[in-house]
Parts: structure tokens; sequence; C-alpha cells
């Protein structure tokens, strides 16, 4: 069922369709993001003041690995998002709102995959 | 019409400043500097796995005066964020959101993001060696 007739999506006033997706993942990337900052910031705490042996033991432990992975590759989405909202609210100019976007769209991704296959490797074993 | 002719609400400028409003906008600030910190973050495991050496420099910059200052403000911001989130979190369900509720709320935020900030970094014993539980 359309509420919204043509002519107003035409003219950039009708809904632009992924707003509650938006809305949902945000949240849903928020009450995974409680445990895992829990879990991180007890981490550090452990880790603060090791020399590289023991932070290298640390991070190549299976579980850690893990946990690091997830909490990473949700951070980097539900910074994502957030990032996306803040050029929608400050970014006037179209072009820049929509390059930022991109841009940051890219950066995470390669973030993301930098920071797992870098914990793969260290899991593996060169 | 045309986006940029579309009228503007009253913005920031034209409101008495009040406690929610600060938490409200140090919730983004916050939110973009850890967007950012996570740089910090993946250069952290990246340079464990690339050689002693890069980590320990890495290490001794983080140890100096400007490295503590960001990871102090790294570590602030994410549990500040963290409390505050949840908070707003609570919001989406509806409650919390009676105009007494809301400023008791926010310096509940306030005060436990200082409170963890503090003690996260005294367990810590600070970044550098020797320190750490």
């Amino acid at each position: 069922m359309k509420y919204r007739t043509p002519i107003s999506r035409a003219r950039g006033l009708g809904s632009d369709n992924d707003g509650l997706g938006h809305w949902w993942l945000q949240r849903l990337t928020a009450i995974g993001l409680i445990p895992l900052v829990m879990w991180f910031v007890i981490s550090v705490i452990s880790v603060a003041g090791q020399s590289h042996a023991q932070v290298v033991a640390w991070l190549s432990s299976t579980l850690n690995a893990s946990l690091l992975s997830i909490f990473l590759v949700t951070s980097l989405y539900h910074a994502n998002l957030g990032l996306q909202a803040v050029y929608e609210d400050y970014v006037q100019a179209r072009w820049l709102q929509f390059s930022a976007r991109i841009l940051t769209g890219f950066v995470a991704v390669f973030l993301g995959v930098i920071g797992v296959f870098t914990l793969l490797r260290l899991t593996f074993g060169d | 019409m045309p986006i940029n002719e579309r009228p503007l609400s009253p913005h920031l400028q034209i409101y008495k400043l009040e406690l929610p409003m600060v938490l409200s906008g140090l919730h983004r600030i916050t939110g973009m500097a850890l967007s950012v910190g996570t740089i910090l973050l993946v250069g952290w495991i990246a340079s464990a796995a690339q050689s002693v050496e890069t980590y320990n420099s890495l290490s001794n910059f983080l140890g100096g005066y400007f490295g503590q200052f960001l990871l102090f403000g790294w570590s602030f911001s994410l549990i500040y964020h963290s409390v505050s989130g949840v908070r707003h979190l609570l919001f989406d369900t509806g409650r919390l959101l009676e105009v007494d509720q809301i400023k008791n709320s926010s310096i509940i935020v306030i005060a436990l993001s200082i409170v963890l900030t503090l003690l996260a970094w005294v367990m810590a014993g600070g970044y550098y060696p020797g320190g750490g539980l």
C-alpha cells in the first residue's frame, strides 16, 4: 500500500524508504554493544601495561579474537549509521553529504577488514 | 519546494542551555570521537601483529602526555556514550520521559560516566609498563 503519490516523491518530499531500517539497526547494534563494551573495557584494563608478547598471546586466543572482531565490526556498523545521521543533520550540500557517506562506508569496511584479518592472522599464526 | 528553501526549525542558539541538551550534544560528540578512535583500536591490533618495535613505539606514544590525553578522552567517550546510550534505549521504550526524570537521569549519567572512567584508569594503573591488575 503506497501512501505517497509519485509527484511528491519526485519532488523529494516522500519517504526515502529505509529510515525505519536505519533506526532499528542503530538500536540493534547499540543493544549488542552493551555487553561487548563491558567485555572490552575489562579486557583493556587487564592487558594495560603488559608486554608485547603478553598482548599478542591475549589477542591470539580464539575467544578474545572472536569477541574483539564482533566488537570492532559492530562498532563500525554503528558508527557508520551514526555518522550518516550527523551528515544528514549538518552537511547541507547534497554532493558533500553523499561523498562523506560513501567515504565513511569505505573507511569502515577498510578498518573492519584490516582488524579482523589481522586477528585471524594472529590466531592462526603466520 | 527545493530542499534548500525548506523552513528551518528554531535551533540551538534560540534556547536557554539546559543540562539534558548538553548530554544530547555530548552523546553526538563522543560518538564522532569514537568513530575516529576506531582507527586507534585497529592501529593497536595491527602494531601488535607487526612487530615488537612497532608495538613498543605505539605504546611509548600512548604512554606520553599526548597519548595519555588521547586515551583518557577515548575511554571517557566510550564509557559516556555507552551509559548515555542505555538512557537513550530506555527513552525509546517510552520510559524516563517526564521532565524531572530527564533531569535526574542526566545527573546520574554524568556522575556514573566520570566514576566509571576514573575507576577504569585506577584499575588499569595508566598505560605505563608495570601497571595493570
